[in-house]
């Protein structure tokens, strides 16, 4: 096995990497209080030493610029450069987000404010609702400000009975954790053999105590929600709220509008949807678009126009501040420039491709997989190694493994929980069917491995600096230096 | 703990009265699908809890878990041990891996859970 030094095993005392100026003060003792008793245990290294191992780690990741990453509801897209060289120009790069909140700097900003201002009316004519903000930092950020914003609703209706959240047994642990954190009770909907919202259970649980219901759609089984719009007007009739979680956005972008089936707010993953990096690749963004109804109580501050300059506006009835100035402004600004370069029918484009190369991953290995529910796909298909485990021993996670080994980043596995042995794939629009071939060979020869050979997949992955890791061990031991298995 | 003498609940737990002391755990069938289990969070000692009320939370490399009392009653002793070693429920869920004791129970509801027999019935469904 190709094992890495840790930074702290390598170097040696003496050596350095930088030369300070001689010392032109006088020479202080800092106060022994002060002082620590044992020196500190950092490594000595040399600027080479510096660079090659930074240089080693960096050839070591596993990331969309170098391999397929088809990691299920997390839409891990190609990232374009072109983002990225808008965001590092300086006039965006180097701006003090503090001067946007003094009167006298504004109109040195006025750039950014008009990146906020857009972005927002350009997330809210996508949502199909009245206004946008920036400001959540992440998704399950933006669950919470929705669900807030929910709350601050029904609170100024003086309708303080409504203590329930309704949410499907498929979706992100993020929804009752939001709802949860904003206050509510949560109640789980269950999904029927088809993998949808069973309606007749969900109309039994709707009443007058239900403040909210978050929906995803299409939901993590892969599938459109098909009676999201009775759903939503049956929640209407009982005066409660629709939330759209916008994981899975990217399946219907440009196609068909939140707004427009009753939802009545919605957060995106920007950083999802909108191709900027995510999984140790940046910070996400979780902006919100909100309907009417939800707009006066909008987090503040808003960013408005008044005869063509760009101002801040205080409202009223505002949640208030849910992140510091406009959020992760650089990713939101990574997330216009995508969406400017696409355009609308490219966002069109977008969804179409991403429904069908996901539905080309399930026809090629369907026979092989089994589908965890029958009929087409949206933006991701779920599998289930169930079968393989009951006659091969071979699990999801020994299935995830063995892809690392051929060159691809593993599918979301065991998730959604109501499926056994999960599979997860998305494989965005953004993959070449090259690509999504290969992938399909190699799921379709971890298949056949299964079958003739189960005991090599319990090893994967064996071509790694790091084997197979005993799992309960890593979840509970966090000195991760202590962990490969002695057995592989 | 032999499984065919115990009673047992639709979300996988298992209880039995021994002299008064009710010791609930949970099933083969629950730990097969939660996988290598890293974490039990237990309840306090002296602790009412109705019916179905969460009892414990169980979270194994997959998931977290909530297990639900199976029956109304006063929580008499937990199982410190899976503190330290939780796979103890994974080496030996009708055994040293019991979750904890309850006292004071409702009797009725005990007697209306499922025996071994109807429970591999219910499997069968599920």
């Amino acid at each position: 096995m190709n094992k890495i030094k840790t930074i702290f095993e390598t170097g040696a005392p003496g050596r350095c990497a930088v030369m300070p100026e001689p010392l032109d003060v006088p020479d202080v003792s800092l106060p022994e209080v002060f002082q620590r008793d044992t020196p500190l245990a950092l490594t000595e290294l040399s600027e080479m030493d510096v660079v090659r191992h930074f240089t080693r780690l960096s050839r070591r990741n596993f990331g969309v610029d170098s391999h397929f990453y088809p990691l299920g509801s997390c839409t891990m897209k190609y990232n374009p450069k072109i983002s990225e060289s808008v965001a590092s120009l300086p006039g965006f790069a180097s701006l003090h987000p503090g001067l946007t909140l003094v009167p006298a700097y504004r109109e040195t900003c006025q750039g950014a404010l008009e990146v906020v201002y857009e972005l927002e009316r350009l997330l809210a004519e996508i949502a199909g609702m009245a206004a946008g903000c920036l400001q959540p930092m992440a998704g399950a950020h933006g669950e919470l400000t929705g669900v807030l914003l929910i709350a601050a609703y029904h609170r100024s209706k003086n309708d303080m009975k409504r203590d329930t959240i309704l949410i499907p047994d498929s979706a992100h642990g993020t929804n009752p954790a939001s709802a949860a954190m904003a206050g509510f009770k949560t109640v789980t909907l269950p999904s029927n053999a088809q993998g949808s919202v069973d309606y007749d259970a969900y109309a039994a649980l709707m009443g007058e105590h239900v403040a909210g219901v978050m929906l995803t759609c299409p939901n993590t089984h892969g599938l459109f929600e098909p009676h999201v719009a009775e759903i939503a007007a049956l929640a209407h009739e009982h005066g409660a709220l629709m939330y759209y979680d916008g994981a899975n956005l990217n399946a219907i972008l440009g196609k068909c509008r939140p707004g427009d089936l009753g939802f009545d707010v919605m957060h995106y993953n920007l950083h999802k949807t909108f191709g900027t990096p995510h999984g140790m690749g940046g910070p996400g963004s979780g902006a919100i678009a909100v309907g009417e109804r939800l707009a006066p109580f909008l987090p503040n501050p808003r960013v408005v126009k008044n005869d063509g300059i760009y101002d801040l506006h205080f409202g009223d009835s505002s949640i208030g501040r849910m992140a510091p100035f406009f959020g992760n402004f650089l990713v939101a600004l990574r997330a216009y420039v995508y969406i400017l370069a696409v355009g609308g029918e490219g966002l069109k484009k977008i969804s179409e491709n991403a429904v069908l190369n996901a539905n080309y991953v399930l026809a090629r290995l369907k026979e092989h997989w089994r589908p965890a529910f029958d009929g087409l796909c949206m933006h991701e298909c779920l599998l289930t190694a169930a079968d393989m485990t009951a006659d091969h021993g071979i699990r999801a996670l020994d299935v995830a493994k063995a892809l690392l080994d051929r060159g691809f980043h593993a599918p979301t596995v065991y998730f959604p929980l109501t499926v056994k042995e999960g599979l997860m794939i998305e494989p965005t629009e953004t993959e070449s069917q090259e690509t999504l071939d290969d992938f399909c060979d190699a799921m379709l020869e971890i298949a056949r491995s299964a079958i003739e050979d189960p005991e090599s997949l319990h090893h994967a992955p064996v071509s790694l600096p790091v084997g197979r890791l005993n799992e309960a061990q890593a979840a509970r031991n966090l000195d991760c230096a202590a962990l490969p298995q002695n057995k592989s | 703990m032999n499984p065919d003498t115990l009673k047992y609940t639709e979300e996988h737990e298992w209880i039995i009265n021994v002299d008064g002391t009710y010791i609930i755990g949970i099933t083969e069938y629950a730990v097969d699908a939660l996988g290598e289990i890293t974490f039990v969070e237990l309840p306090e000692v002296g602790k009412f809890l109705e019916r179905s009320e969460d009892i414990a939370i169980v979270e194994s490399v997959k998931a977290a878990n909530d297990i639900y009392a199976p029956i109304c009653g006063t929580v008499f002793a937990v199982n410190d041990t899976l503190e330290m070693e939780p796979d103890l429920i994974n080496r030996d869920c009708y055994g040293k891996g019991w979750i904890v004791k309850m006292k004071d129970v409702n009797e009725e509801e005990y007697a209306d859970l499922m025996d071994a027999r109807s429970y591999r019935g219910y499997l069968k469904t599920v």
